[in-house]
């Protein structure tokens, strides 16, 4: 790997000697800086560079591990994912519809609860560390955890929250995981439940980078505390904003293990995000070259919100900036 | 409640008592609402199934330790599941914080041919989500004979280039003369690399750390598929077949997330500010 080649930002001090010694100089020096790079290297070609080539050459052949024979078909997967009455694009559709209906709900939710909930904890007072422990607790414990825990409230005959509420006076079952609406009360709610101690810590460590001496001047210019908030808090938190929601779209569309464990997908194919139908095609129905179409599709579909997103904070905070 | 208060005390006392009053009993609420589901779920492991059904918010009656003791038949074998997942994020960690500081010093501290573009590939790489990888992935384990081991939950995981991309940043902020002055001793590359550098980013290693373990911890689609024989098995599959298995079976399911997230929620509060600094200081600054 290492090269000969001189290298354009030169060290100056060695300007003065000979071709051969330069050269020379250079392969010592890049053979250190390959060295110190190999064990990254090996592992990031192996797991990182080869897949997302090798994927994008699967989605345009027509790869089977039952082939012996592997075809190039152009973009015909892609093509038939946009085929409208094709059944792998009717499915594939509905789990993208699924997991946008999914992101709609739970990435509102955990950017406004975790950002008043970090207000509250943003106080000098005895016991915030406390209650920041808590709600940060759920996240450490993965969604396996979550799928028993929630499993068992949610249950309907015999769920805890059923009782609870049979005992206030809900008459009716509620059938949590079991049918739409409720399905995607429990997975959202779940969702914040695991995931909102991460926001609001975040936030919270925004709140503790804004420069007190902003609500000073704020306060003397007779600003009230909702007009500290809008002038003050938020486009302090702009950069920690542009986090949150980057983070929690991706998360949010990458959702899976909820709905894997809670409700199956169901009812029907009602709660089957996309990673959940992507990885079903690819690993237990065989369909790896339509899935991996599915898979760079989604991830195109994910780069322009994630632009979008970074566009219009961008524009928001350079307009407030001056 | 001190300082603060007191000063505000003498302007407008009662407001002001209320107001942190009304703020502790939301905040109060709130962590009810947060830890009722694991307390529940430490009250339900200790009932027999008919008392976990019929008296759902009772304390258990008898206090029976059935559930637990059903995992000692070894037929679901949860504390393997916790060794193996321990082991896996500990492995997983312990190579990421290896191939991610040699390669981002590197790329902070050396000139070479090349640099652009393999700095290039990790920007981009970043950017990708981790759907594109996983089909050829599974082939590229299974072809490489990884599935069902221990390598296919640890390797492939530590390939990301989140963290020669984190680290690379802190090295560029390191002043250049505390190496020359070591060169300048004599000193060789990987001393000055492991005695000298390495420890001025230790806080930015113990980030990447926790990062890298919760990550791997909570791990849950890649071992469900790589991932066959009970044995084997992390905590996250794991205990996805038992609720398969023992659906009805309220106190075992419970019993089983009690075991799989006791040692976690210990760990976190003794670790609590390094986590929660962790997760922080990769957002805000990073």
């Amino acid at each position: 790997m290492p090269s000969l080649a001189p290298s354009r930002s030169r060290a100056p001090r060695r300007i003065v000697a000979g071709e051969h010694h330069r050269s020379r100089h250079h392969g010592r020096r890049n053979l250190r800086a390959y060295l110190f790079l190999a064990p990254f290297l090996v592992v990031f070609a192996t797991f990182i560079v080869t897949p997302a080539v090798f994927g994008l050459y699967i989605s345009v052949t027509n790869w089977s591990p039952f082939r012996k024979r592997i075809d190039f078909v152009g973009l015909a997967n892609y093509i038939d994912l946009f085929t409208p009455g094709a059944l792998a694009s009717q499915n594939f559709w509905q789990s993208m519809g699924a997991t946008g209906w999914f992101v709609l709900w739970s990435v509102p939710l955990l950017l406004i609860i975790p950002l008043l909930v970090s207000l509250l904890l943003n106080q000098k007072l005895r016991g915030m560390t406390v209650f920041r422990t808590i709600f940060f607790a759920p996240y450490v414990l993965g969604v396996a955890i979550i799928g028993l825990v929630w499993g068992y409230i949610f249950d309907t005959q015999s769920g805890i929250l059923n009782h609870l509420l049979h005992s206030i006076g809900v008459a009716q079952d509620i059938p949590w995981t079991v049918n739409t609406p409720w399905v995607w009360v429990s997975l959202v709610g779940v969702t914040i439940w695991w995931t909102m101690g991460l926001n609001t810590v975040i936030f919270l460590a925004g709140l503790k980078g804004i420069n007190t001496d902003l609500y000073e001047a704020a306060a003397i210019d007779g600003a009230g505390r909702f007009q500290a908030f809008c002038h003050v808090t938020l486009p302090g938190l702009r950069p920690v904003m542009l986090f949150i929601t980057t983070t929690t779209v991706l998360a949010s569309a990458n959702m899976f293990g909820q709905s894997y464990l809670l409700t199956r997908g169901g009812p029907g194919t009602a709660t089957r995000t996309a990673i959940m139908y992507i990885s079903d095609q690819g690993l237990s129905q065989n369909n790896m070259a339509g899935a991996t179409a599915m898979s760079y599709i989604l991830f195109l579909i994910l780069a322009v919100i994630s632009i979008i997103n970074f566009q219009v904070q961008k524009d928001r905070t350079e307009g407030r900036g001056a | 409640m001190s300082a603060t208060t007191s000063i505000v005390t003498r302007r407008r006392p009662v407001r002001r008592l209320t107001a942190v009053i009304v703020l502790y009993t939301v905040l109060g609420l709130l962590s009810l609402i947060i830890a009722l589901p694991l307390i529940w779920m430490m009250i339900t492991s200790f009932k027999t199934d008919s008392d976990a059904v019929q008296h759902p918010y009772s304390l258990p009656n008898p206090v029976s330790a059935d559930a637990y003791l059903s995992f000692t038949s070894g037929q679901q074998p949860i504390l393997r599941w916790l060794l193996n997942s321990f082991g896996a994020a500990t492995i997983q960690t312990i190579l990421i914080l290896i191939t991610a500081s040699m390669g981002a010093y590197a790329l902070a501290r050396m000139d070479f041919a090349g640099k652009k573009i393999i700095f290039g590939l990790v920007v981009a790489m970043l950017m990708v989500p981790p759907v594109v990888f996983l089909l050829p992935n599974y082939l590229i384990v299974r072809e490489l004979g990884w599935l069902d081991t221990m390598l296919a939950i640890t390797i492939p995981g530590a390939a990301g280039s989140f963290g020669i991309f984190f680290l690379r940043q802190f090295f560029i902020g390191l002043p250049k003369e505390i190496e020359e002055a070591a060169r300048i001793d004599g000193a060789g590359d990987v001393r000055i690399f492991v005695q000298i550098v390495l420890p001025l980013v230790k806080p930015a290693l113990a980030t990447l750390a926790v990062l890298s373990f919760l990550n791997n911890w909570n791990d849950f689609l890649w071992p469900v598929y790589v991932l066959l024989s009970p044995e084997r098995m992390t905590l996250q599959p794991g205990l996805s077949m038992l609720q398969g298995a023992y659906r009805e079976h309220f106190g075992i399911v419970m019993a089983g997330a009690a075991i799989a997230s006791i040692p976690v929620l210990i760990i976190f509060a003794a670790a609590q500010r390094q986590i929660v600094d962790s997760v922080t200081g990769a957002a805000v600054k990073g």
